[in-house]
Formats: structure tokens, sequence, C-alpha cells
């Protein structure tokens, strides 16, 4: 399957760049937030095709690929799950709650580390991963599913079934 | 001439005052007056970054007084009380001010480099028993000097990738590594190869290759000299021998006109390795890889040992005497015309060696004399189109203009049977300058020497062993017209001699006596008899060789390191 960039996100991507004109380079943060948005994860073809884009070794555009936990390097599913684990929803039971939608979802997190922190569920439908604070610790716990924000969820059957 | 004297600032080290040119960078100043500052990934042909730490120096200024309160009147010498400043300040990218103190001894300091060394040992595996680096590691010896004796450290190290193949020639091992980023910088500003980075920024930071390229560039084994520990090691050197144990020696490479300054590791008389020394005038602190590798045909078994004669009845050589095999030489000699004689010498030769090589010529009155010229693709950074390391040598002292050029005439000699003799000192001329062993049949008498059994000393009727580049000592000009020492490292196999005894005893056996007993002698006369060469000493020469005479020839990557030092990126 060959990498290809619709001509409106190239135009958008084009765009962002204009707002960087002492240097290119500096413009490679947003550039990677448009490709993201669009297939949901920066593959080496993508690092690649920025770089391009850029006039940039491929390296400069990994090595800030792999400095942000929220650049993610491989394909999440259609509805992607960031549950937060920082300390307040922690103590109110962030891990109970990834392993009920890791449940509810099918999704094994076992082959995740630091370097591979998203899992997938078999079917490609729901992803997951923890989350440093969403900034709602009042209501813990909290999590994302792709934009939408969710506070004190209280079952993970009940909110997965709100994605179909 | 009077020389143009820089702006001079009075800087304040360790409490003694020094005078410095302006826009020195505070490292340098101390490394001027002595001081060691410590430092990873500061180094001075290479931009500077400042992420290591370790230079951190404690700083003052001169004091600035509350406006409306009197001015801090000056001292005799015009110094004025130095204030110093609560915080450390990195020494390796900040340059000095005017009255500025920096003081590398005091308890800020030692604490901070206490504490930096305790971050970059607490992840680092501690392997030095099985380390190539070992013996020669800055982290080993700044622990010695600054660090603690024990760790505090008492969670898991951090895991990462081990024994990566990251090119041709070079392996990574990515715990050992402290993220200096000297190499990634050299493959960027110097190499124009960069591909290598730091991925996983953080506690996991890692230098990583690009995924899908390789190391290839031909300058790659300079990352593994510039890594301050053994993150970076080379392919070929690796777990070859402990660096303390081998012998250093300070001379040049003779893989092309360049003329790179090395150092030649040695032990018992093999070289293990070679690494560039610097010298801003010849090589800056780099060299082609090629270059330091093509070293292992020095301790090969296809070395000639022993002088070797053919034998009349079997055609088959047996080894003789040095005095045997010079004798007969001398007989199948002078038996000849000095039209009928040619003599091949080589530009890989020392200046001594060229010298006694034309006496030679002249005595046996020689018809034909050149050297087998070597042309190649200058690469465009330190390697030159000249592959003979002392054509300028060959120029000066055998008067040749162009040297190689009357080559051809000499096989179109031997062929039509007007040279009946030839005698080739270092050179294999079947494989290098085109000659076919049918035609060198026709000769009566055909002599040679040199390191290597070939072709060439097949059909040859004396066969002589001739130390190699680094079994000699003598000078050599390189393409820049710099005169330059080659010293010797190691002894030859056997019973080799240098090229200049090889043509002393030959001339003695011919009936021309002379009493050199060393290559230094020859270098006085050549003093005394080459105008170029006139007034100077053996010993004038030092390390770092001395301009000789004026040449086109320029250094691509010298030409842009003064670039790169004019637009202030490096110290140079």
């Amino acid at each position: 399957m060959s990498f290809e960039v619709p001509a409106e996100v190239e135009t958008k991507v084009d765009q962002r760049i204009t707002h960087y004109p002492v240097s290119k380079r500096s413009a490679v943060l947003p550039v990677i937030h448009e490709l993201q948005h669009h297939f949901g994860f920066i593959s080496e073809e993508a690092v690649e095709w920025i770089a391009v884009k850029l006039e940039l070794e491929p390296i400069k555009v990994l090595e800030v690929v792999t400095f942000y936990p929220g650049i993610r390097q491989s394909a999440p599913g259609k509805f992607h799950i960031r549950v937060c684990r920082t300390l307040s929803c922690a103590m109110a039971g962030s891990a109970e709650l990834m392993d009920a939608l890791c449940e509810t979802a099918n999704i094994d997190r076992s082959g995740t580390d630091h370097h591979h922190p998203i899992a997938v569920s078999p079917d490609g439908k729901f992803s997951i991963e923890f989350a440093e604070c969403l900034a709602s610790c009042g209501t813990g716990p909290v999590c994302l599913v792709n934009d939408d924000f969710h506070e004190a969820v209280p079952n993970a059957a009940e909110l997965l079934a709100k994605y179909d | 001439m009077s020389e143009v004297k820089p702006d001079l600032i009075d800087v304040q080290i360790n409490g003694e005052w020094h005078s410095f040119p302006k826009g020195t960078r505070m490292i340098e100043a101390c490394k001027e007056v002595g001081v060691e500052v410590p430092h990873y990934c500061y180094h001075p042909k290479l931009t500077s970054p400042g992420n290591c730490r370790m230079c951190l120096v404690e700083m003052g200024m001169p004091p600035r007084p509350a406006p409306g309160s009197d001015p801090v009147e000056p001292d005799e010498d015009g110094h004025v009380p130095i204030s110093w400043i609560p915080r450390p300040v990195i020494a390796c990218a900040n340059t000095i001010a005017p009255n500025m103190g920096i003081r590398t001894e005091s308890e800020m300091t030692e604490e901070c480099r206490k504490g930096v060394m305790e971050l970059l040992l607490a992840n680092h595996p501690l392997d030095c028993p099985i380390c190539d680096q070992a013996g020669e590691c800055s982290l080993q010896e700044f622990s010695v000097e600054h660090g603690k004796g024990e760790s505090r450290f008492r969670e898991q190290k951090v895991k990462k990738p081990k024994n990566v193949e990251i090119g041709p020639r070079i392996r990574l091992d990515d715990e050992r590594c402290i993220m200096c980023s000297r190499c990634i910088r050299f493959m960027d500003e110097i190499a124009d190869q960069p591909v290598l980075g730091f991925t996983d920024r953080g506690s996991h930071t890692t230098l990583t290759i690009h995924p899908g390229h390789e190391l290839t560039s031909n300058y790659s084994l300079n990352t593994a000299d510039l890594c301050p520990v053994g993150a970076l090691t080379s392919n070929d050197f690796r777990f070859q021998m402990r660096v303390w144990f081998m012998k250093e020696t300070k001379t040049i490479d003779v893989n092309c006109a360049t003329g790179a300054n090395i150092t030649v590791f040695a032990r018992e008389g093999k070289i293990y390795r070679v690494i560039p020394r610097q010298n801003n005038n010849v090589n800056s602190n780099w060299m082609p890889d090629s270059h330091r590798l093509n070293i292992h045909w020095i301790n090969s078994e296809a070395r000639l040992t022993d002088p070797l004669v053919r034998d009349e009845k079997s055609g088959n050589h047996r080894v003789a005497t040095w005095n045997g095999a010079m004798q007969t030489s001398a007989d199948a000699l002078l038996k000849l015309d000095g039209s009928e004689i040619a003599v091949i010498g080589s530009a890989r030769m020392t200046n001594e060696e060229l010298l006694i090589t034309n006496r030679l010529a002249k005595q046996l009155d020689a018809g034909h004399v050149d050297v087998v010229a070597r042309e190649g693709e200058p690469d465009g950074y330190l390697i030159s189109a000249d592959r003979n390391p002392n054509s300028n040598g060959a120029k000066l002292i055998l008067g040749l203009e162009n040297p190689g050029s009357t080559i051809d005439q000499i096989r179109e000699g031997i062929a039509q049977g007007r040279i009946k003799a030839l005698v080739c000192l270092q050179e294999n001329i079947i494989d290098d300058a085109g000659f076919s062993a049918d035609e060198l049949a026709k000769l009566d008498f055909f002599l040679t020497s040199y390191p290597l059994a070939n072709a060439t000393a097949e059909v040859a009727d004396v066969v002589l062993p001739g130390a190699c580049w680094a079994e000699k000592s003598g000078t050599m000009v390189n393409g820049t017209g710099r005169l330059q020492r080659l010293n010797k490292c190691i002894e030859g196999p056997g019973q080799t001699l240098e090229a200049w005894e090889i043509v002393r005893d030959l001339i003695q056996a011919l009936g021309g006596g002379n009493g050199i007993y060393a290559a230094t002698e020859l270098f006085a006369q050549l003093a005394g008899e080459v105008p170029e060469f006139e007034g100077i000493t053996f010993g004038q020469i030092g390390d770092l060789g001395l301009p000789l005479i004026e040449t086109d020839e320029r250094i691509p990557l010298l030409e842009r390191e003064a670039e790169r030092k004019a637009q202030g990126l490096i110290v140079g």
C-alpha cells in the first residue's frame, strides 16, 4: 500500500509551514499533528514525507516523533481510548477502569511497553493506552475516547456501547 | 611585517590573571594556561550544544554597583574585584569577557562535576572489563577524578539496544552512550551523512541511526575516535588489543598525497590500529576509513622476509644473503652500459630514499629514471587525486617534472630490447604500472624490492624484501607542499631492509663506497644538495611538519573548516 497524502491535507500542511518563515524545521510539530489527525498515526512513510516536505533529514523528524507520547507510531483502533493514570485518577481506580475496558473490548495489553504503549482489539475497533493527567482531577477516573472526554466513568461496557 | 594583535582581554583563572584574544571560549582559555576543564560534548571542530554539563565552572564578573553608590576602584593593574555568580555556567559555549573570573577548583565546581558524573554513571553499564574504550575513556578518567567511589543508584538500570551494527565498520552499544552527540554532529557537519540522532528523548534517550540507513560514509570510523566512551567501536579493532599494551608512534598516512597525520598503535611488531592525529594544516582531526584500515597486509603471510636470487639452473628463486644478492646484482649491472639500464623508484619512498636512488641512477649512469604515478578520484574531503604520498619529493629530488610520464617509454625500451636491465624499487610494476610478465622476461637483469611477494617479484632475477611505510623513518612532501616526518613504528619482518639501506648497499657493491648509517644523515645531505631543503634540519620538522614549497593543491575539508571557523560556529 503506497503512502499518499490527500491534496486537502497537503494544503493544510503547506499553510502551517507558512507560519514559520525563518526555519521550516520549526514546522515539524504542527505538520506531524496534521498527518496524525488524518492517518491516526505517524508511519515510517509519513516521517519520510515530512522530511522531504521540510527539507530535513528523516532522523530529525523521527527524533520529534519519538519524543512525544501523544504522537503514535502504530495504527490505533477506530476509537482510541486514553485512560488517565496520574495520581487522583489512579486513586479513584484508573487501573480497574483500564482492566474493565480491556476486558469489554477484548484487548490484550500484555505486549505493551514503554516504546509500544498502544494495544488494539483484534477487530481493530478499539485501542487503548494510559495517559498522564487529563486535567479533571476531581472527577476521576477519567478517560478520552477519540476527542470525547468522560469523567467518573462508572461502567466500561456502558461507555463502549456508545461507540459503534 | 608586524603581526596584527587581536584585542586582548584580561581574565582571572583560579586566582591568576591572564590575557586572551576576544572571543575565546572559557574552556579554551583555561586549556591555554594548563587548567583542565573536564568535558564530553565539547569538541573544538564541532558546534557546541552544551548538553553534557560536565564543563560547569564558577564564573564571576565585575561588580555592578547599584545606582547612586560609588563605582568600584580598579587596582594598579586595572582589575576590579570579581563578584561571583552563585550558579555555575558551562565553559564550552561561553566566551570570555573583560575582568571575568573563572574558578575550576572551587567547591561549587567540584560539586557540579560530582553531580553530573553521578547522573551519567547511574545508567552506565560499567562493563569496563569487556569494553574496548577502557584505558582511553573519558568517563573512566573523570570518574576517577571527579566521581564518587560508590553508586547510590539502587534502581534498575535502563535497558537499551546493544551490539547494533549501524554501519559496515561501526558498532553501537546504546547503554554505554552518555548522549554527548559528538557523533551526530560529526556526521551532520563534517561527513555530510546526517543519519544519526536521538530518539525516545527522556529517560530512554537512545542514539539511533534512521531506520533503513547505514553509516556508509568513508569517514564513519572518526565517530569511534570522537566517542568519549565505548558506545561506538570499530569492528576492525574491537576486542583485538587493550590500548595500554600498545606502543604509540606519531607518523603520517601514505595512502594519498594529503599525508594525514596519524598515530599508529602496535605491539610486538604488529599494528593493531591507526587513528588520526590533529594537524590543522593537513587533516584537521580526521582521516578516511579506507586509509586507516589499509594496514592488515603489513603483518600478512605474503611479506617477503629474505633476499631471493633466481637460480640459473632450476629457474626458481632461492634464499640468498644480502651480500650475495648485492654482488649478483652489481655483477649483472656492471656488464651493461648506463643507457641500457632503467631505474624505477617510487613516489611512496621517503625523500631520503629518493635522494639515494638518484645517486644510484647517477652511479649507473642510468638512461631512464622515473616513478610510478597513482591517480584516483579525489573525494572532496581529505583524499587527494594523487594516491602517492611523496610525488612532490620525487619532483624535487629526482628532478621529474611529471612523475610517471616516462614509464611508457621504459616499457617500450624493454619491449624493443634497448633497455636490458631494470632496477625497480618499492613498486609492483605488473599490477600497478601495466607491465606484463612477458615484457619483463626480455630483460637481461631485473631487480625488484617490495614488501610483498607479487607477480612482479615472480619474474625478477633478484627480489629484495623492502620495508613498508610503518617500518622506516624519513620525510615526505605532501600534496600541499608540506614537509612531514614518517616515523618507524615497528621492525620489518625477517631480513627486511629499508629501501635507502638497500640502495646504499647496492651502490657499495657497485664500487661507490659511502658511509651512511642513518636516514637522518641522508636528510642532512638533502638539505645541502636540493635547494628547497636548504637550511632545514631533521629535528626542525617536528610532529606537525613545516611548509616547504607552494603548490596549487588545497584540502577541501580544511577549506570548509576555515569557513565554519570564520562564521564562529566552531573554535577550530
